[in-house]
């Protein structure tokens, strides 16, 4: 349902995001551009590196192109190569030390269409190197973009995630990677619900029953009236005499 | 309008509901200050006054740079009454004056004036002042009684009236651009003078008619060489104006009432036979005893830190003689009983005490039997300030007893002959950090430990040492009991159970600790948590007033023999530089340890689980250029941190470019950056970022639903909470985000965003959740949101987590509700073994500590109510979250500002041992599950004892009867 009433906002958003994008397409022209699907609105893409060293020094080299297009609905894919030989045996006598694998992406905003889209700094995250050739080069890649749509962090897991120590023999398991790449915004943190609070207490009431007609005074309270009234009656007619006999005997 | 309404009516039928399932646990009459105590402060002592010269007078009044105006009892030094104003600029308190009954102050910079009435504490009136900000304030009297009180602005001077404040009138200063206007004088004549100063060019007097406010006269005096009257000028004799200038090395003189414009006459202090100290300024010292009267003709010329002369001016108005010589003498003070004026001085006397002497102010004679010591304390500070009470005897003597500030804002009380009567540790109102030490085991406990802790020496040695050992265990069981038997017949107010540092062991369910305090003004103290005493203090000099705290316990008491140790990091926020004191926190005595040298501005400090040989936990020091500095670092620890370096990592927060960056150490102890995350500072600014607290204990791995299945908690202790403020300040716009990030490897376990929110956010983090509190800038109240994280109903690896081997996401509940007050600070209960439930102490502005049961933040609190929920236990969800006043768990002992709570286990699962500091401490303990591991005060013993026994005969009787009853069956 939501997902439906979505994309009908989104067809509806296109056009004027296609008049948007019209006019930075020309910045994008130095840079790598896609499979050409995306292209024609705010789609543009930014390298992804990665670096796997013995001596654990950071060289990183370029692993693959993020596809990445913002607009109400950001998506993001990933094209990369195979790894060469060098590298595999090179990830692989990295894993034996138990190095680290790392990745980074550019710091770049996803929505701001101002000139300068890409800030300085690189958004960083390893994953040890043992992981990911046990898994067979099975990675998870999350990107995290705050509220405005910058991109704030880049996560790698493998799956699985732990290091067991078994050999990968075949070569063929090291070559590509099977890469599932998701983009995060921030999830809208919930307020407090009082219309549905206050809803669900009505159904309540109501379930209770209909609350009892509303009686007059009389009506309602007519016995207690009645037997105040009796006492009363009963008292006043008893003290005048009590009151006599005091007076009689003093 | 009507929902509000009767949605407000359906909270409160909820609320009544909801307190039939929830345990009330307030405290019994008879329960109070049993296990809790308060204590008040007040702050830095500005001005003190004493209330009036007769011996019996009790009264001693003082305003703070906390803005607290109070009253002492000066015989206990226990409060009598106290004003606590806002803080900040606002509530400043410029200055205090005393006359009769009546305390006159002026607040928040010339804001305000008021009137208190000294008796009882109670504000006579208060006015609100023209703009301007304050400069001076004095009485003015009208043949001789003081009506009026003159207060100088910057650019006018108002009169008001004593009785009821209402202004007499004000004037504008004329060219109050040009002269700073510092002083105002009066002598009890009918004129009111303004001192101004051009500073080194001329001085400007102006007389204004106390009537009407006119300008009877105005001059200006030539005086290049003044630049300030308030620091360097003094009123003495009839209207005399005492200036010193330091370049010249001259005093200056000029009758102020003078009619013609005479020069100032200059007097070489050389021609005095007297020398300032090289670098020192001079300073003068003068006493005006009666408003209506013009100040004294003899003042105190400070020549040096430890050189005071007396001199008086003599009665034609330009030549001093010199009265008496003070050196060495540290303060000096000018008190004044009905007709008698004298001087107290304090000189030091040897390494441990100063001596205080009353002189004649008239000859500078030494008045006989005056001599009071003031004890000085090895670790304490220098005295700063002192404030004289002299009063006349039986016998028409001068008698007195002095109160001593010293610098670290501690305030002595003294009587003759130099007994202490009180001493006030006001540094304990700014407390910043603080942790709780257990106790070390009694000496025979030792003993016994020792021997555990020794080599084996052969069986026959060892047999002896422990039959020695049992002797004296049983010695000392015998010594107790006697003492309990002795004691008992005593009456109970007798008995008295002081603690001293030498009698601190630990109890049976370790409920009593030594608290350690880290103040601001640099001084440490160590308070017994149960009754609230002071066991040790230690002044630290040469502490930066900005600087930062980090208190960390490396080493408890549990190994003895080596006794506990703590560190406190001292960091000066503006260089970055820290240092290390090492101290043992039971007895407050610094260690000799060698420390490392820090040469370059630490930023970060952690401390590893490692322990070296002597079972210190080890320190590490990142400084700028990310390289380490272990604490301890001996070889071991080193050998330690090498084999362990591929897996220390550490994180660091640079708010200002809201960057957050992991690292790896390496076995060389350098490090390499890991992981990077950025959070743009044009959207959003990092405001506090919190981890779990290393020694918390998480009993239940994972929460028991209605359907039986389990649901796991996500238990990650390297996960940071980072909360964010968006730079954005429009209502519409602001927004609070929440990070989760995990310390290890960077990763974003989850990213929440409360849009219309601002700050202050107040958070806790702790075992699966985050609860934080924010201002809802839509709806315009407080919010609290809790945060909880479930792996799901299946755990990926049991046995143990590592943040490198957790792939899948953590799922995350979140609920938001109503919290009907502002808070000020928030802390977690916890619990030795983690079994007990939790409760959310919450700090409001109101001085209540409110705790508030973890079970009302729960985001699985159901919208509908089912059978599975109910099974559960879950509470229904309701958007308000109720504030009962038996959750106030100080009663009505309300803690000033309270600015953080700190929370401690003890020995018993069910009890957390609180402390709640800001301007007052205050001690207690909780049961956030009520005592269930603890039998009640009035549990019958007799009445139980008595029934196992009868069962147990009535069975051995039927049983008897039953044998007897079988045989003769079995004859039958």
């Amino acid at each position: 349902m939501a997902s439906v009433s979505r994309s009908f906002l989104l067809l509806s958003i296109i056009p004027t995001i296609l008049i948007l994008c019209a006019d930075f397409a020309c910045c994008n022209t130095g840079r790598k551009t896609g499979d050409g699907l995306d292209t024609d609105f705010s789609g543009f893409s930014v390298p992804l590196e990665h670096s796997f060293e013995v001596d654990d020094v950071s060289r990183f080299r370029m692993r693959g192109a993020l596809q990445l297009r913002g607009g109400r609905e950001t998506s993001v894919s990933l094209s990369q190569s195979q790894l060469s030989e060098e590298d595999r045996n090179n990830l692989k006598e990295v894993a034996a030390v138990d190095g680290l694998y790392k990745i980074r992406v550019p710091r770049v905003s996803l929505t701001d269409r101002q000139t300068e889209r890409q800030m300085d700094g690189y958004l960083t995250a390893f994953v040890r190197a043992c992981s990911l050739v046990e898994s067979h080069l099975s990675d998870v890649i999350t990107l995290h973009t705050d509220v405005s749509g910058y991109l704030i962090g880049v996560s790698i897991v493998t799956i699985p995630g732990a290091c067991r120590g078994t050999e990968v023999e075949d070569e063929v398991d090291l070559e590509a990677f099977n890469t599932t790449l998701t983009i995060i915004p921030p999830t809208n943190a919930p307020q407090p619900e009082t219309a549905l609070f206050i809803e669900r207490m009505d159904i309540e009431h109501e379930k209770r029953g209909k609350p009892q007609e509303q009686k007059s005074f009389f009506a309602k309270y007519w016995y207690l009236i009645l037997g105040g009234a009796i006492f009363l009656m009963a008292s006043s007619s008893a003290q005048p005499s009590a009151g006599g006999a005091e007076e009689q005997q003093s | 309008m009507k929902s509000s309404v009767k949605m407000a009516k359906l909270t409160s039928l909820f609320v009544i509901l909801l307190s039939f399932f929830c345990i009330s646990e307030a405290v019994f009459e008879d329960q109070v200050g049993k296990f809790d105590w308060r204590q008040q402060y007040v702050g830095k002592t500005l001005f003190a006054h004493f209330e009036s010269n007769t011996q019996s007078s009790k009264k001693m009044f003082v305003a703070t740079d906390k803005n607290i105006f109070a009253s002492f009892n000066s015989r206990t030094g226990d409060l009598l009454w106290r004003h606590v104003d806002k803080t900040g600029p606002e509530g400043t308190i410029d200055i205090l004056l005393l006359h009769g009954q009546d305390a006159l102050m002026v607040v928040g910079d010339g804001r305000l004036l008021r009137s208190w009435d000294t008796n009882i504490g109670g504000l006579n009136w208060e006015v609100v002042l023209d703009t301007g900000s304050f400069q001076a304030a004095c009485f003015v009297a009208i043949q001789d009684t003081v009506k009026l009180v003159a207060v100088l602005k910057k650019a006018a001077i108002s009169l008001h009236y004593l009785s009821n404040g209402h202004q007499k009138w004000v004037e504008n200063l004329p060219d109050s651009d040009a002269v700073q206007y510092q002083a105002v004088y009066s002598g009890g004549e009918e004129e009111v003078y303004v001192l101004g100063v051009v500073p080194n060019s001329h001085l400007t007097i102006i007389a204004y008619s106390l009537e009407d406010g006119e300008i009877i006269k105005q001059r200006s005096v030539e005086a290049s060489w003044l630049s300030s009257v308030e620091s360097s000028c003094v009123v003495v004799g009839q209207g005399v104006l005492m200036c010193v200038d330091p370049a010249t090395l001259a005093l200056y003189t000029l009758p102020i009432q003078a009619e013609e414009t005479p020069e100032f006459s200059q007097i070489l202090l050389q021609s005095l036979d007297l020398e300032v100290s090289p670098g020192f300024q001079p300073v003068l010292v003068s006493s005006q005893p009666h408003p209506a009267r013009s100040p004294l003709s003899e003042f105190f010329l400070q020549l040096g830190p430890d050189h005071h002369v007396l001199l008086q001016l003599n009665a034609d108005g330009y030549t001093i003689a010199p009265l008496r010589d003070f050196q060495p003498a540290f303060l000096v003070s000018f008190a004044t009983t009905g007709k008698k004026t004298v001087a107290a001085v304090m000189t030091p006397k040897n390494e441990t005490a100063c001596a205080i002497n009353l002189f004649s102010v008239d000859s500078g004679r030494r008045l006989l039997d005056t001599t009071v010591l003031f004890p000085l304390e090895p670790n304490g500070g220098k005295p700063h300030m002192l404030y004289v009470h002299a009063f006349l005897k039986k016998d028409d003597s001068v008698g007195y007893r002095v109160l001593v500030q010293t610098q670290d804002h501690a305030l002595t009380f003294i009587q003759q002959p130099g007994r202490v009567v009180w001493t006030r540790e006001e540094a304990l109102a700014d407390v910043v950090t603080m942790e709780m030490v257990d106790l070390p085991l009694t000496g025979t406990q030792a003993e016994l430990e020792g021997e555990f802790g020794k080599k084996a020496d052969g069986l026959f040695p060892m047999v002896l040492k422990r039959l020695s050992s049992q002797v004296t265990l049983l010695q000392a069981w015998l010594a107790h009991l006697w003492k309990l038997f002795y004691e008992a017949r005593k009456p109970r107010s007798q008995v008295k159970n002081e603690v001293t540092i030498e009698t601190l062991s630990r109890d049976e369910f370790n409920l009593q600790k030594m608290m350690v305090m880290v103040t601001a003004s640099g001084k440490l103290f160590g308070i017994d948590s149960k009754s609230g005493s002071i066991l040790w203090k230690h002044y630290l000099e040469n502490v930066q007033p900005n600087a930062a705290f980090k208190l960390i316990v490396q080493r408890t008491t549990a190994h003895f023999p080596h006794p506990p140790q703590c560190t406190l990091l001292i960091k000066d926020k503006d260089t970055g530089l820290a240092t290390l004191h090492v101290f043992n926190p039971i007895f407050g005595r610094k260690s000799h340890i060698a420390l490392p040298a820090l040469p370059r501005p630490i930023l970060q400090s952690l401390l590893l689980p490692v322990i070296d040989q002597d079972y210190a936990k080890v320190l590490l020091l990142v400084d700028d250029q990310y390289k380490v500095t272990a604490f301890p670092s001996t070889k071991n620890v080193l050998q330690q941190l090498q084999e362990m370096a591929s897996s220390i990592f550490f994180y660091l927060i640079r708010s200002e470019h809201g960057n957050l960056s992991g690292f790896r150490l390496r076995k060389d102890l350098s490090t390499e950056r890991i992981w990077e995350v950025v959070l743009p500072t044009e959207v959003q600014k990092i405001v506090a970022v919190k981890g779990k607290r290393p020694n918390e204990h998480v009993h239940s791995q994972g929460r028991v639903m209605g359907d039986r299945s389990v649901l796991y908690k996500y238990l990650n202790p390297n996960l940071l909470a980072v909360v964010t403020e968006s730079t954005d300040a429009h209502p519409e716009r602001a927004f609070v985000g929440v990070f989760l990030v995990d310390g290890v490897t960077g990763r974003i376990i989850h990213e929440a965003v409360q849009r219309k929110a601002r700050g202050p956010v107040h958070f806790v983090h702790s075992e699966n959740w985050v609860v934080y509190e924010y201002w809802n800038t839509k709806s315009r109240r407080n919010e609290f949101s809790v945060l909880e994280l479930f792996e799901g109903t299946e755990l990926y690896n049991s046995t143990v987590f590592s943040s490198l081997d957790r792939p899948h996401l953590p799922q995350v509940l979140q609920q938001t509700y109503i919290f009907p007050s502002p808070i000020t600070t928030m802390e977690a209960t916890l619990t030795e073994k983690g079994i007990t439930s939790r409760h959310l102490l919450v700090g409001l502005p109101s001085g209540a500590i409110l705790s508030l049961p973890k079970m009302f933040l729960d985001p699985r609190r159901p919208e509908v109510v089912t059978e599975h929920s109910r099974e559960e236990n879950l509470i229904p969800y309701a958007p308000e979250m109720p504030i009962r006043t038996e959750w106030f768990i100080n009663y009505n002992q309300t803690v000033a500002r309270v600015k953080g709570i700190y929370t401690a286990p003890s020995g018993l699962e069910s009890t957390c041992l609180v402390v709640a500091y800001g301007l007052d401490i205050y001690q207690t303990r909780v049961y956030p599950s009520k005592q269930f591991d603890v039998l009640k005060d009035d549990y019958d013993y007799v009445l139980i004892s008595s029934v196992l026994f009868a069962l147990f005969f009535a069975t051995m009787i039927s049983k008897r009867l039953a044998q007897v009853k079988l045989l003769n069956r079995a004859w039958r």
